[in-house]
């Protein structure tokens, strides 16, 4: 078995053994608590930049199957696991997870004390760090240090833009079952079309999006106002993606344009961007939320959702203007913003993911009720 | 939604005794109900027939009712009493049975009672298959085929539609009781007339077999406002087919992707949401097809079940606590969770850490039954495991079974491994661990088995990895095998065998090593946020969490897996031991490895060990911690076995010396030290081969008493009557004795048994707790015997004398603490049959008698205090009233079994009958054990000679209560020659209709039965016990329990419907007492 090794930006140092492909990668060390699911993170575009930490111990049981992926391929830099099954164990697997992540060039640390990192982080808070799994002579891990203290840190940093859709193109296909017991409900027949913002875009939002009754056009994240305005949208959809939504200023000018002309849905980076073109800040969170168990209160219903959760930035919520804007979600781990609405126009976004994938499906009726927006107008 | 204003007094029903299927989970979760409600300020009124509970401590509710959970006693609670409301989920099956019972009698109704946590409808929905199945189709969600019948002709017919396999299950009868599956028709038709017969309602419901299918649990809780959570995902080792008691399971599941498990998910909220359990916990099951996914929902349980109880030790969510507090209107984001105190219990808990349950079965004490896993129930305890991995976490859980066998002592056979794979049972995992190590593939054994490949991986891996340990030695072994040997699960003792030298030098080998375990902790959220109490397992990873304090503090050794002779009373006598420490400012250290109990429950002690109960487990623990002292007295045998090796390490025992406990086991010592104090005992010898146990037992003259020492519950105990038996005893005997010689006694007939509770302190004092008369005399095991309290018939004398020998033993072994003497009584002569100088099974019920918490005493005097300082009684404490403890037997999970009474013990629970005079104690403790006896009818009656005096006696009784006697020849013509009219009836071999014919035909109430020989039992014998267990007639085979019997007739029919609470029994003195420290 090839070693592995971790070494994170503030020295500390982690030796394991590799599983994936033999390569070294850098990104931001963040850990996700979902138990199940690990396809769906591998493949979230919003990974792009992050070496992902599951807090799971056994990862790969079920091998990976073509219909749990989020996006073409994996976005995560690098995988960081405490053991990692070589055999995969279910009737939808179509490949091991580790030739998955082998064939698409993501290493994998196994075997380290993936408990006492989480610990680190939590306490330390994310940073970067850098993932040797060469299969050339192993760099001593001063070099490895000064490597992960010399890549890009995550504040700052566009990557929307780097890992959104090059040009336009048109989504049709729904939610498939997973099994034949799978209860999902019948699909509305499309009457709207949504012009969707791909800032990292996964598609189980775009499934959902077809599954609540809408014909979507993804577009690059760099789209102007009036070229969304041009594809005739009953609805404007502003997806989730990785990195610091600051840097966004064109995208959050084009969406303040948007704003009273068309119903607005935003997700996860979608929902940062709406707050920053509504004069609202965001700010980086010690270590995110990311995991499929966070309580958050709909403050309209009164009612909680278990939610999913992908994310290191936040909306400020008193950065915003209460007169205009309506806080609508709160998170009740830690009272962060997770959702706000447009008190006089048809705008509304969420900090978390209510297509889930990975997680509970506590949060769906969003997608009505952007469609209950659009037929309104 | 807050707290609900409109209640105040909340009714809650316990479960009853320990049975298959209903153990202490339910203490668990009823306690946690009790402490809940109250610490909100309810007044909680309880009623539970078990006195070995936590529960029923009169601290833990306002008024405590030991009382029968029968609509007549329950009624007369609710009228003296007069709740607002009722809660009926935490009770398992009885509490749900009676909560439904009462409601229905319209006692609810006219009291004005509200049943809180789960309502009439809903648990008609969930218990109700018919019900249930249509409630699912409605939400799209599948069953497997079936039909509900009420003959077996029906039956048959439906099952040949479907075809077989079938699954057979009776309705309303618990943990399967009576169903199994059908392999052909003639087992269907078997079956379905045991299970028709079983069935309140005689009904069965035939099912479509999905054999093989993938078993998954859901834990779910919802609110009142619709707030809805899975607090833990199960999967089963053991796929469909074995029950979930009796399977190995996984927390959380292992092989569901996301989408399978959120469908899982989506179906069980919606599940809840139609049978309508609006507020607590409920347990779903669901199998799925592992070549098509499909999925079928097995059963809801609308209630906390054992499965709860499981899922709350292995995420540190406390259902049952929470379920309560959802029942008196709270929602779910109200509650904060006590874990990580910042976040509420509205979330789902995630772990980072593999939970497995491994159950534990004891078929060789039922000779005659198979044993064979199916869909009913017959695991009497389990083990939980946490691990970094699923390895850890097996390799833990199999070493916490204590077998009783010493590791890699059993054999294993290769012509039967085939055979043990295909049909499920007690070895199931062993012989798939064996076929490994002779060259199966995963393949072959998936082919056997159907268990999951990846769980067939884990193992496999395991085999090998112990394999290449085994062909390298302690001096070739590096710091890298010994850490992966430890990160795989692998045992200190393992290696020991493996490279040939003792346990303690693989200890320090891979100490110097740099080899040594930390502590995690059960967070509920996999470190995603601080952990602020101490709920610890070990691992081998390389932080450690113990974070433990300068305090000074005292470790308690739980006693491991339940199982018959050591379950409960146990546990009750740790916690206290616990509670104690803690009043006495000291802090409390649990180890233990049971997730059914109350000392397992992370807020019982100052901090928890969830770990197996082995020395290498326990020194680590002490490495860690530093303990002042380690109690070992109250755990049972479990922590007995380790008293001296612990103490070779150097690690400080509290209490009496560990050398003395080994003292009392020890024959030769200890009946020098009888011989000293001139306490007269049986004449006895032992043996360490066969011919010499030949040779003792003719020099002591038969009958004798064969028996290993150093087990609990007469475990592999026999009354000889000659040599023979002795001979074809002795192996036996001997692989169970771990290398201690085997003992033989003069077995005194005809004897009356006594069992004393007693603690002594430093200063020598002695309290005599309880001087407990057995009802069936000397020969039917101590905890297989109903006793009272006070004694009803021994005389001042002998009282006198136990008394005296009981203080002399005490002073002899220095106890300091608690102390349990057997004595039987021969013709006023006292002899002692054994003594163990710790905490005995009967120590709760003496506490509940006499309002003296005995536990919490001996812990003081292991302390250093005195009796003096707890309380001024002296000599025999008194009881108020009577009090007769009677057993539970778990005969009728396993048909074809001889019921028959001896010194081995066969009960898996308690009662206890509370009374103004001993008929009406006697005749509520046979009520509450599930044996009521008649006020009317026909008694049959079947005596040896020896008996028959009695016997004749006690027909004149019943015929003056008005019973029509019948006899077999013998009896009846002296019955009649007394002048006693009397119908007589041939035995089983002498023609018909005979005496099972009557049974059958359910003409007789009340038999009344003793063997014509102690050696053997013969075919009729047989036949009428069996007959009157499965017919659930009342079968007194001893003299003694037929006198009592009658006292209770009579007391039934003279004395009132009464109840009392053990606070007005005791009044201030529980509360007093309860004060002391
Ligand atoms: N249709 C079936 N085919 C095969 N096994 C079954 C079927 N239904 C139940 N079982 C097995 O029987 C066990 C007991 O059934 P269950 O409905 O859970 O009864 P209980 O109320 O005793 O828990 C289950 O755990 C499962 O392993
Ligand atoms: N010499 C004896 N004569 C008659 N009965 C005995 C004798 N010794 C033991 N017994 C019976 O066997 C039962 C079990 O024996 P005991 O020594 O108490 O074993 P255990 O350690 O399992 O309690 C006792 O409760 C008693 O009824
Ligand atoms: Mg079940
Ligand atoms: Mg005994």
């Amino acid at each position: 078995m090839n070693s592995a090794v971790l070494a994170l930006e503030d020295g500390t140092v982690f030796e394991g053994s590799s599983f994936g492909a033999p390569v070294e990668r850098t990104g931001e060390v963040v850990f996700n608590t979902a138990i199940t699911g690990y396809q769906e993170v591998f493949t979230d575009p919003s990974y792009s930049g992050q070496i992902v930490v599951l807090t799971y111990p056994q990862i790969g049981n079920y091998g990976s199957n073509d219909g749990d992926n989020e996006s073409a391929k994996p976005h995560i830099e690098g995988l960081v696991v405490r053991e990692f099954s070589p055999l995969s164990s279910n009737w939808r697997a179509d490949e091991t997870a580790q030739q998955f992540l082998t064939n698409s060039g993501v290493p994998v640390i196994s075997e380290i004390d993936t408990r006492r990192l989480v610990r680190h982080l939590r306490s330390r808070g994310v940073m970067r760090g850098v993932l040797w799994a060469g299969s050339t002579a192993r760099p001593d891990s001063q070099t490895l240090v000064e490597r992960a203290r010399n890549a890009p840190s995550m504040a700052g940093l566009d990557l929307a833009t780097h890992v959104s859709t090059p040009q336009n193109y048109d989504w049709n296909q729904g939610i498939v079952r997973a099994s034949p017991s799978d209860c999902e409900g019948e699909a509305t027949e499309t009457r709207h079309h949504v012009v969707a913002y791909d800032f990292g875009i996964k598609r189980n939002i775009l499934r959902r999006l077809v599954h609540s009754g809408c014909h979507v056009t993804v577009v690059p994240a760099g789209t102007s106002s009036e070229d969304v305005m041009a594809l005739k949208p009953d609805g404007v959809f502003l997806s989730n993606g990785p990195g610091d939504p600051e840097p966004l200023t064109h995208q959050a000018q084009q969406i303040r344009k948007l704003v009273g002309k068309v119903p607005i849905f935003g997700i996860c980076l979608g929902h940062q961007i709406l707050g920053l073109a509504l004069g609202g800040k965001t700010y980086k969170l010690k270590f995110g939320h990311r995991g499929a168990n966070h309580p958050v209160l709909n403050q309209i219903t009164n009612k909680v959702e278990i939610t999913s959760h992908n994310h290191g930035f936040a909306v400020d919520a008193d950065s915003l203007n209460h007169n205009e804007l309506e806080i609508t979600h709160v998170n009740l781990n830690d009272d962060t913003l997770e959702g706000f609405r447009h008190r006089s126009h048809p705008v509304f976004c969420v900090q978390y993911h209510p297509e889930a994938a990975p997680g509970p499906h506590d949060s769906h009726y969003l997608f009505d009720d952007f469609v209950k927006l659009m037929d309104q107008q | 939604m807050p707290r609900r204003n409109d209640i105040h007094r909340i009714l809650i029903v316990g479960s009853g005794p320990i049975i298959i299927g209903q153990a202490c989970e339910f203490d668990y979760s009823g306690a946690q109900a009790c402490k809940a409600l109250k610490a909100d300020g309810y007044e909680v009124v309880l009623i539970n027939s078990n006195p070995a509970t936590i529960m029923t401590d009169p601290e833990l509710a306002d008024r405590t009712y030991v009382e029968p959970l029968s609509v007549e006693y329950a009624t007369e609670v609710i009228r003296r009493e007069r709740p607002d409301a009722l809660l009926s989920t935490v009770g398992g099956q009885t509490g749900l049975n009676l909560a439904v019972a009462l409601a229905e009698a319209g006692v609810l109704e006219k009291y004005g009672v509200e049943l809180i946590g789960a309502k009439i409808d809903s648990i008609k929905k969930a218990e109700d298959r018919l019900l249930f199945k249509d409630a699912m189709k409605k939400i799209g969600l599948e069953l497997p085929q079936s039909q509900l019948v009420n003959s077996i002709d029906n039956g048959l017919e439906f099952a040949a539609r479907i075809g077989y396999p079938v699954i057979l299950r009776p309705s309303f009868t618990m943990g399967g009781a009576g169903g199994g599956i059908a392999y052909n028709r003639e087992e269907a038709e078997e079956i379905l007339e045991r299970g028709i017969d079983l069935s309140p309602v005689h009904e069965v419901l035939v099912e479509e077999s999905v054999l093989g299918w993938k078993e998954f649990e859901l834990e779910v809780m919802r609110d009142q406002a619709d707030n809805a959570i899975i607090v833990c995902s199960i999967e089963n080792f053991d796929p469909m087919g074995v029950h979930t008691g009796d399977s190995i399971t996984v927390a959380p599941a292992q092989t569901l992707t996301d989408r399978e498990y959120q469908m899982m998910r989506d179906a069980a909220l919606a599940c809840l949401r139609e049978i309508g359990v609006d507020t607590g916990g409920s347990n779903v099951q669901f199998a799925i097809d592992p070549k098509t996914g499909r999925m079928v929902i097995v059963e809801m349980n609308p209630r906390v079940s054992r499965s709860s109880a499981l899922a709350s030790k292995a995420t540190g969510f406390p259902i049952a606590k929470i379920a309560a507090k959802l029942a008196v209107g709270y929602r779910l984001d109200e509650i904060k969770n006590e874990i990580t105190r910042l976040t509420p219990a509205c979330f789902e808990p995630t772990i980072d850490y593999v939970v497995v349950k491994i159950p534990r079965w004891q078929f060789e004490k039922f000779p005659g039954a198979e044993p064979v896993l199916g869909t009913q129930m017959k695991s009497v305890g389990e083990v939980m495991a946490i691990g970094r991995t699923f390895k850890q976490a097996l390799g833990k859980g199999m070493r916490s079974l204590e077998t009783g066998k010493a590791d890699g002592t059993t054999v294993y056979l290769e012509h039967l491994i085939e055979a043990r794979l295909i049909t499920p049972n007690p070895d199931r995992l062993r012989y798939i661990r064996f076929a490994f190590e002779q060259g199966y593939t995963e393949a072959q054994v998936h082919e056997l088995t159907s268990i999951d490949p990846w769980f067939l991986r884990q193992v496999h891996e395991m085999v090998d990895l112990e394999k290449e340990l085994a062909r390298g030695s302690i001096d070739a072994a590096t710091r890298e095998q010994f850490l992966l040997a430890k990160r795989e699960g692998i045992s200190d003792s393992f290696l020991a065998r493996a490279w040939k030298v003792p346990p303690l030098e693989i200890r320090a080998r891979r100490k110097a090593l740099g080899v040594t375990a930390v502590f995690n902790r059960v967070d509920t959220c996999a470190a995603e946020f601080e952990s602020f109490t101490p709920y610890l397992y070990s691992s081998y990873e390389s932080e450690c969490e113990a974070n433990v304090s300068s305090r000074k503090k005292v470790m308690i050794l739980g006693s491991g897996p339940n199982r018959i002779g050591q379950g409960i009373e146990f546990d009750y006598c740790c916690c206290h031991a616990s509670f104690a420490l803690q009043e006495f400012g000291v802090e409390s250290i649990m180890v233990n490895c049971n997730p059914e109990t109350v000392s397992t429950d992370y807020d019982t002690s100052d901090r928890l060990y969830f770990e197996p109960l082995t020395l290498e487990e326990v020194l680590n623990i002490c490495d860690t911690e530093k303990p002042d002292g380690v109690i070992v007295q109250f755990g049972g045998q479990t922590p007995l076995t380790l008293a001296l090796p612990l103490k070779a390490a150097g690690i400080p025992i509290i209490g009496t010396d560990p050398t003395n406990i080994d003292l009392a086991e020890d024959r030769k010592l200890f009946g020098k030290l009888l011989d000293d104090l001139k306490i007269p005992s049986p004449a006895n010898g032992s043996a360490t081969n066969v011919d010499e146990a030949c040779a003792v037992a003719r020099s002591i003259g038969f009958p004798v008493l064969v028996r290993p020492s150093y087990v609990l519950g007469g475990r592999a105990m026999v009354i000889a009557y000659d040599e023979d038996t002795v001979r074809r005893y002795m192996q036996e005997a001997v692989s169970f004795s771990q290398s201690r010689p085997v003992l033989i006694d003069r077995f005194l007939e005809d004897a009356t048994e006594v069992d004393v509770d007693a603690i002594a302190d430093s200063t020598g004092a002695v309290l005599i707790a309880g001087i407990m008369e057995h009802i069936e005399e000397a020969g039917v095991h101590s905890g297989d015997s109903s006793c009272v309290l006070p004694p009803t018939s021994l005389s001042p004398e002998t009282l006198a004398t136990i008394k005296t020998y009981t203080e002399k033993l005490a002073r002899a072994l220095t106890v300091i603490g608690l102390m349990n003497v057997q004595y039987a009584v021969k013709d006023g002569k006292v002899y002692v049959l054994e003594v163990n100088p710790r905490a005995s099974r009967t120590v709760p019920y003496v506490s509940k008698a006499t309002g003296v918490a005995l536990p919490k005493i001996a812990v003081g005097v292991m302390l250093g205090k005195t009796i003096a300082d707890f309380t001024d009684a002296t000599g025999v404490l008194s009881v108020p009233q009577y009090f007769v403890k009677s057993p539970v037997f778990p005969f009728n999970k396993f048909p074809g079994v001889d019921p028959t009474l001896g010194p081995e013990m066969r009960s898996t629970g308690e009662v206890m009958g509370v009374g103004e005079n001993f008929g009406e104690a006697f005749a509520k403790a046979q009520l509450s054990a599930g044996t009521p006896l008649p006020d009317k009818g026909r008694v049959f009656i079947s005596v040896n000679d020896r008996d028959k005096p009695v016997a004749i006696a006690l027909a004149k009784r019943f015929h003056e209560l008005g019973f029509e006697v019948t006899a077999t020849r013998g009896t009846a013509e002296g019955i009649r020659a007394a002048g006693v009219p009397s119908k007589t009836v041939f035995k089983v071999n002498e023609g018909r209709p005979n005496a099972v014919d009557l049974l059958k035909a359910g003409s007789i109430d009340l038999i009344i039965y003793t063997a014509t020989s102690g050696a053997h039992a013969f075919s009729d014998e047989k036949a009428i016990r069996k007959n009157a267990v499965t017919h659930r007639i009342p079968c007194i085979t001893t003299m003694s329990g037929a006198r009592a019997s009658v006292e209770a007739i009579v007391s039934r029919r003279r004395d009132p419907v009464r109840v009392w609470s053990l606070q007005e029994i005791h009044g201030a003195g529980v509360a007093a007492k309860a004060k002391i420290s």
